[in-house]
């Protein structure tokens, strides 16, 4: 940014037109983008209104009959709605609790380490599982949590089959998650700790503090803006569960807390072909999220302004 | 917080260095071994007989011995053809997805562009706000890209966030006054994109190229809404053996040794597979590790 301070002054003295043309072969390379942006990410926004529509295909998106918020009805009157906003919320906020904590505790201690090989192999091994596919993971905690002869049962000497117990899916969703991006999560806190000033460590040093205290008192805050922004971000998505590792992980005798919004979405909308209900659901999926990212981004530079800048 | 600041010096916190360095290690090995033990274990029971894995006799090593499992694995049709398609959309959806995010980082990476601003929201928007699954779905069956290559990738749009790291990277990390004087000697922004930004920028190429290369290689969900059962990729495939535990009807034909043998067969190919689809990418990331810090934190400077 610094380096580009000079150069607009003198960009705007020529006039708008002039400079349009200068750079009509950046607006050539964005052509295709545009295009791609506009007809797949625009074009199913303008397709949110058959929320609000009995869908027709043979009379077109605008020419299908408006039926208000009838959609929603259905959906708030579903069944299981309740459940599946709970689940969904639920299943979001404790990935978020457990899930959260973990990569900052592991970037404190590896950041700590003096032992520089050790310090590269923990890392290259805790980013692996994040590359590896859901179907995989599922798959793999499938094998493991088998009733007969599952590496957990075995383990424990027992005999349970976890994904017929409802009360062991959320457990279960979490622990794999933190133990698929968990590794993955600290890069961003490492590469923040690499940046503290060596004479720091050196001045607590000769002052006589302790590893934890180092950790307390010069790591941890200069994380903690970083903190603050990850936890934003991820507050903001709360609706948006992953719905893949829930839909792999669900059998029938778990729906009691594997039931998620976006399975319903799914279900519903393409499964049973359901277009108006599927895209209704799906909106009101969204505009929650959209509501917490205003207000969690409020909130934020509320406590920016205090604390950090 | 204020009681262990008032303690005595040197042993503040409880611990002296080489204490902490001893904690610090075990701690470190703990988490190495919760994080790799899984993938070993299904390494060793993919070398094993699966009876012997489901009686508990394979934690350390394998039990007879065996590559049965892999053999099976490459004589099944439906991984194979998996396989083959996995490879076709991992490829063609990176260069796709890459391409897509140079065309639009660089562009936005110049600082006198007119309407850059407003461009940038364009993009941005769709980060934060979608049509959802049902509206796209509709989009991808009006313009006529079901059943085809395209529905893997084009719904997916543009990655705006790597677009946006690629752009920071352009804007920070390739000199202002090597482009500057590139324009000067009358390179057009065409020649300065191709001979210039692409070249300097291997870094965060070899990020970008990863990052697609894993989403593509693992996606499966997009192949189950917008494509049939023989062009469904690797991940699909390993649903039905995985998830639904089904043999296959190859699989019952090929055996004689009855139920049990059939049964036998599907858990070894469960474990073998599993290798199958994991191994490319893990063995790929550590070869451009190196790059995740600069590429994450190029994004996290600015969003």
């Amino acid at each position: 940014m610094t380096s580009t301070v000079a150069r607009p002054r003198k960009a705007h003295r020529k006039n708008l037109g002039r400079r349009i043309a200068d750079n009509w072969q950046l607006y050539v390379l964005l052509l295709i983008p545009v295009i791609i942006t506009i007809v797949y990410k625009y074009g199913p926004m303008y397709g949110i209104q058959i929320a609000f529509r009995n869908y027709n295909p043979g009379l077109g998106i605008t020419g299908s009959p408006w039926v208000g918020w009838k959609w929603f009805e259905r959906f708030f009157r579903a069944p299981n709605f309740d459940r599946m906003l709970w689940n969904t919320v639920k299943l979001s906020l404790y990935g978020l609790l457990w899930g959260f904590p973990v990569p900052i505790i592991l970037s404190l201690v590896l950041n700590q380490l003096r032992f520089k090989r050790l310090k590269r192999t923990v890392q290259t091994v805790i980013y692996a599982p994040h590359f590896i596919s859901t179907m995989v993971i599922c798959g793999m905690l499938r094998i493991f949590l088998s009733p007969s002869g599952g590496l957990i049962n075995l383990i424990a000497g027992t005999h349970i089959d976890f994904l017929t117990e409802a009360s062991a899916f959320r457990t279960i969703y979490v622990a794999s998650g933190i133990w698929q991006e968990a590794g993955w999560g600290t890069i961003i806190y490492l590469a923040t700790l690499s940046s503290i000033d060596a004479s720091l460590y050196e001045a607590a040093k000769v002052d006589g503090a302790s590893v934890f205290q180092r950790i307390l008192h010069i790591d941890i805050p200069c994380l903690l803006p970083m903190i603050i922004l990850q936890l934003i971000m991820s507050a903001s998505g709360i609706m948006n569960v992953g719905f893949e590792k829930a839909y792999l992980l669900q059998t029938d005798l778990n729906r009691a807390t594997s039931d998620i919004i976006a399975i319903y979405v799914y279900e519903q909308g393409i499964v049973s072909a359901r277009y108006e209900l599927g895209t209704a659901v799906g909106l009101f999926n969204t505009a929650i999220n959209i509501v917490l990212l205003v207000i969690v981004n409020q909130i934020a530079k509320k406590f920016g302004d205090v604390n950090f800048v | 917080m204020s009681v262990i600041s008032r303690r005595k010096q040197g042993e503040l916190g409880g611990f002296s260095d080489r204490t902490s360095d001893i904690i610090l290690i075990v701690f470190s090995l703990i988490i190495l071994l919760i994080v790799a033990y899984p993938l070993y274990y299904v390494l060793v029971a993919s070398l094993s007989d699966p009876y012997d894995v489901y009686a508990g006799k394979t934690f350390l090593l394998p039990s007879q011995f065996t590559f049965d499992g892999y053999k099976a694995v490459f004589a099944e049709p439906n991984i194979v053809r998996g396989y083959g398609n996995s490879i076709l959309y991992t490829i063609l959806g990176t260069i796709y997805s890459v391409a897509l995010i140079y065309l639009v980082g660089y562009p936005l990476s110049v600082p006198d562009l007119p309407g850059k601003k407003l461009i940038s929201i364009f993009f941005i928007i769709t980060m934060y706000f979608g049509g959802g699954l049902i509206p796209t779905y509709l989009i991808v069956q009006k313009t006529g890209i079901m059943q085809t290559v395209w529905a893997m990738f084009l719904p997916g749009g543009v990655a705006v966030s790597n677009a946006i790291i690629a752009r920071n990277y352009f804007e920070n990390s390739i000199p202002g006054a090597l482009k500057e004087a590139a324009s000067i000697d009358g390179a057009s922004h065409f020649r300065i994109f191709f001979s210039m930004i692409i070249p300097l920028s291997t870094p965060i190429l070899s990020v970008m190229v990863i990052f697609s290369m894993v989403a593509y290689w693992n996606e499966w969900f997009t192949a189950l809404i917008y494509l049939t059962n023989e062009q469904a990729p690797l991940p699909l495939v390993l649903r039905n053996i995985l998830i639904k535990s089904s043999a296959s009807a190859n699989q019952a034909s090929m055996i004689s040794g009855g139920y049990a043998e059939l049964n036998k067969m599907t858990e070894m190919i469960k474990f073998a597979s599993i290798i199958v689809a994991a191994a490319p990418m893990l063995i790929a990331y550590p070869f451009v590790q190196k790059y995740f810090e600069k590429g994450l934190m190029a994004g996290a400077v600015k969003g």
